[in-house]
């Protein structure tokens, strides 16, 4: 038993799952807010993948890491654009036309990256981003290292979830938000735009899933592959309910997805070779299927999740 | 009493839905510090011209004028510029923030925030002025509804409205919260808001407003400018165009018991639980259950109706004994039933109002074989049933959720009454009803009462149930505290029932 405690507080340990938990916790906000205004978001895998990769080549193209996080996010943006426009503007249902956003954008993403680096043995890579540590912070014994010594985008998803927040329970938009998610009706009656509020937080998740890509092609794997999300866009939609739609449980859920995913991770690198790999693979995903059902029982949705609205019905 | 230039005013307006003339051409308007009562039978565009002041609807024709000056108004943030407030028929709350948070949305915070500080001292000021109080953190779903209509005023208040309109606020209140409210508009009015009032109860209408607009198929039928001192019967004719008697309820000539309930009890599952309730219906009579809403009526109607199974006691119905408690094996036994929510637990809103009018009866012969739906009878029996009732609508495929109130629980009444029951339960049966539509439904069960069903209303508003009623039971924290034959029954002597003091006759 101690050994095990022993590795989990080891610096490496606790660094992994900052790092695993950085693209979850982008990926979490980011559906959240649109759920909250009553959007689900099914386009959230693909729209991760071609952020992954429109920053990865904006990257390798210019050379700057930052104008790859900034084609990152704009591509988001234009995804949650296209998810809104369906099924906000439009009222079209938000199951149909989120898996039609992942399937469109899985496809342009493969399509263009061939097209412009065309099929190559050993995939392209860049120089990611590098660890930057904080001066001061980063001398705490343990904690130091493991959590001020990463990425700027670790620093930055660190700083999202209290500036999320902020904007969801402090702000009068955030407020709109929340209403236009439990009623809308309510929130029209009290001139507010359900349309407009519900069209910004598609868009701002959409920013959010764009930072989650670029983290897993510029700051992870370095690299663009076609299993560069492998599933972390349909795991963040299980981590917000189990995170009931709140920024800061949300956040920790994705931190406890990523302690078990580590923790496999070590389990399959300790020789427990007796055990074929896969079955460490899964166990973050049973987990999440446990943690779900135990938790979520009494988790409510936002009223108006999956309602489109329309003014003069009733 | 002269008043001064209007503060509101509609000119012309219509408004279409597809075939359904909502609006034809009306004119109304308000003084600053009147109460202006709008009538009209159910369906007659009430709701429909609000939401057209209010921005929800825009109109197909027509001007509104405030002041004197036209304003377009074509959102609810509009209309709320413009200082028009409305609290609908059903409320636009959010049932999961906080009264505070519902008072807030849509309002600009203070450098990017909410600006929680000054919501409160707005809210307490408001709460001085007109004796309307609220918690600001409780969630609004901790509000009892008489709260959340408070904070409903409280909202539009809240924006500066100037004009207030109020749909059927009265319906969802006990009698004892109707006071309240009334003083508190009053108060308003005292300080020049002008107030639209809308209500199918005309002693309301006679005791709170001091001129009357009334709709008729969307037009404007006439108006009242002495609401005090012209009877009900007056304003009656000019909202149906005919005469209303009230029904004469003739002597009853009860049989044998229909329904039987000994010693029910429920678990404490949701609501007030039921707690060793017994109580006979004979045929040919009609029971009525008074009591404040949430003292076990909701329990009682579920368990008849076959929909919650209680943890002890015998129902019978018609002398069979009820074993199962599936609404299939109660309404096999001869019963029906007119719950109290039409929209959720009566008609299904978004299919077509034929369909919801067979589904109880949908695996019948008469409407299916071998597994199929036969849509000619099912069309044809609503086709029927539209006319027979004078159901409003434009045909038996309309959505049964765009039907106005008084239409919905017509068409589940005509649903229940086709099958002649043995026993039927009904729920606030006229609540939201015009009077013409709330007296062909009383009459409906007096023709019923005359056939030999034996019926059991659940209601609140006590004057109907005198009417009514040949026995009323008191229902008091789940129990029965006494039972009256209704010409021993004084609206007092229940009022004092319902409050849990003993009144055994
Ligand atoms: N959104 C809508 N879509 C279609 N038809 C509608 C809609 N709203 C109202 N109607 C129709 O317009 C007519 C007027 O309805 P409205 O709700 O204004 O009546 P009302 O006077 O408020 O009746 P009640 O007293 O029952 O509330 C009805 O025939 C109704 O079916
Ligand atoms: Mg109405």
């Amino acid at each position: 038993m101690s050994a095990v405690f022993e590795q989990i507080f080891q610096v490496g340990f606790l660094a992994a799952i900052i790092r695993i938990a950085t693209p979850l916790a982008f990926a979490t906000l980011g559906e959240m807010f649109s759920e909250r205004a009553g959007v689900l978001n099914l386009g959230i895998e693909g729209t991760m993948l071609l952020s992954a990769m429109t920053g990865f080549t904006a990257a390798s193209l210019s050379g700057s890491l930052w104008l790859g996080v900034l084609a990152a996010v704009l591509t988001g943006m234009l995804m949650g654009a296209l998810h809104a426009l369906f099924t906000v503007v439009l009222g079209l249902s938000q199951h149909v036309c989120g898996i039609g956003v992942t399937l469109f954008s899985s496809g342009l993403a493969y399509f263009l990256y061939r097209l412009i680096f065309g099929q190559q043995s050993v995939p392209p890579n860049i120089k990611g981003f590098q660890t930057l540590p904080i001066p001061v912070l980063s001398d705490i014994p343990v904690l130091g290292p493991a959590v001020f010594n990463q990425f700027a985008l670790v620093y930055m998803a660190i700083l999202a979830i209290p500036l999320a927040a902020f904007v969801l329970y402090r702000t009068p938009w955030g407020l709109s938000v929340r209403m236009v998610g439990e009623n809308p009706r309510a929130a029209d009656s009290a001139g507010v735009s359900v349309i407009a509020t519900r069209f910004q937080a598609v868009v701002l998740g959409g920013a959010l899933m764009g930072l989650a890509g670029a983290f897993l092609s510029m700051a992870q794997f370095n690299a663009f592959t076609f299993g560069v999300v492998s599933g972390r866009g349909w795991v963040a939609i299980a981590l917000v309910v189990f995170g009931r739609w709140d920024p800061w449980r949300s956040a920790g859920a994705a931190l406890l997805f990523a302690f078990v995913d580590a923790l496999q991770l070590r389990m399959q690198a300790s020789g427990l070779g007796h055990i074929p790999y896969e079955a460490f693979l899964m166990l973050p995903f049973i987990f999440t299927i446990v943690a779900m059902a135990v938790m979520s029982r009494n988790a409510v949705a936002p009223s108006a999740l999956l309602k489109p609205f329309r003014r003069e019905e009733r | 009493m002269s008043l001064p230039a209007p503060l509101i005013e509609m000119r012309g307006i219509t408004k279409h839905f597809g075939a359904v003339k909502a609006n034809e051409a009306v004119d109304l308007s308000v003084a600053p510090g009147e109460i202006l009562g709008l009538l009209g039978e159910n369906g007659a565009g009430k709701t429909t011209l609000m939401n057209v002041l209010f921005g929800a609807y825009a109109p197909d024709a027509g001007e509104i004028l405030i002041q004197g000056q036209k304003v377009r108004i074509t959102s609810s943030a509009d209309a709320l510029a413009a200082g028009i407030g409305m609290v609908h028929q059903h409320f636009h709350l959010a049932p999961r923030l906080t009264v505070l948070e519902n008072l807030l949305i849509g309002i600009p915070g203070k450098t990017g925030r909410i600006d929680r500080a000054g919501g409160l001292a707005r809210l307490a000021e408001i709460g001085r002025q007109h004796g309307l109080t609220l918690d600001p953190d409780l969630p609004v779903s901790a509000l009892s509804v008489g709260e959340q209509q408070r904070l409903e005023i409280v909202k539009a208040l809240f924006r500066g409205a100037r004009l207030l309109i109020l749909d059927e606020p009265t319906a969802v209140l006990a009698p004892s919260e109707v006071d309240g409210l009334f003083s508190a508009l009053r108060s308003m009015a005292a300080q020049g808001l002008g107030i639209i009032f809308i209500s199918h109860k005309l002693n309301e209408v006679r005791a709170l407003t001091h001129r009357c607009t009334v709709l008729r198929h969307g037009r404007v039928a006439g108006r009242v400018d002495d609401p005090a001192n012209t009877t009900s019967s007056e304003m009656a004719t000019l909202m149906c165009g005919h005469e209303i008697v009230p029904p004469a309820r003739g002597p009853s000539t009860p049989g044998a018991d229909v329904l039987t309930l000994d010693g029910i009890s429920t678990s404490k599952h949701s609501g007030t639980p039921l707690r060793d309730v017994s109580l006979a219906v004979r045929t040919g009579e009609i029971l009525g259950i008074a009591g404040v809403s949430g003292n076990g009526q909701r329990a009682l109607a579920e368990v008849i109706s076959g929909t919650r199974v209680p943890d002890a006691g015998q129902m019978t119905i018609a002398g069979q004994k009820v074993s199962r408690f599936s609404p299939r094996e109660v309404q096999a036994l001869g019963l029906g039933r007119i719950p109290e929510d039409r929209m959720t637990t009566g008609l299904v809103t978004n299919l077509p109002l034929a369909d919801s009018m067979v589904l109880p009866r949908i695996g019948t012969t008469a409407f299916s074989s071998k597994g199929l739906l036969k849509p000619d009878a099912i069309r044809a029996f609503a086709e029927a049933q539209i006319k027979a009732y004078d159901i409003r609508c434009p045909g038996p495929m309309t959505r049964a959720g765009a039907l106005s109130g008084g239409n919905l629980q017509k068409a589940l009444l005509a649903r229940e009454l086709a099958f002649d029951p043995k026993v039927l339960i009904v729920s606030q049966p006229t609540r939201g009803l015009d009077i013409g539509a709330a007296r062909f439904i009383h009459e409906k069960f007096l023709a019923m009462r005359a056939k030999g069903c034996g019926i059991v209303v659940i209601g609140e508003d006590l004057e109907e149930l005198l009417v009514l009623c040949d026995r009323i039971a008191v229902m008091y924290e789940g129990r029965i505290v006494g039972t009256l034959d209704s010409a021993d029954a004084t609206i007092a002597r229940l009022g004092l029932m319902m409050t849990g003091a003993e009144g055994h006759s």
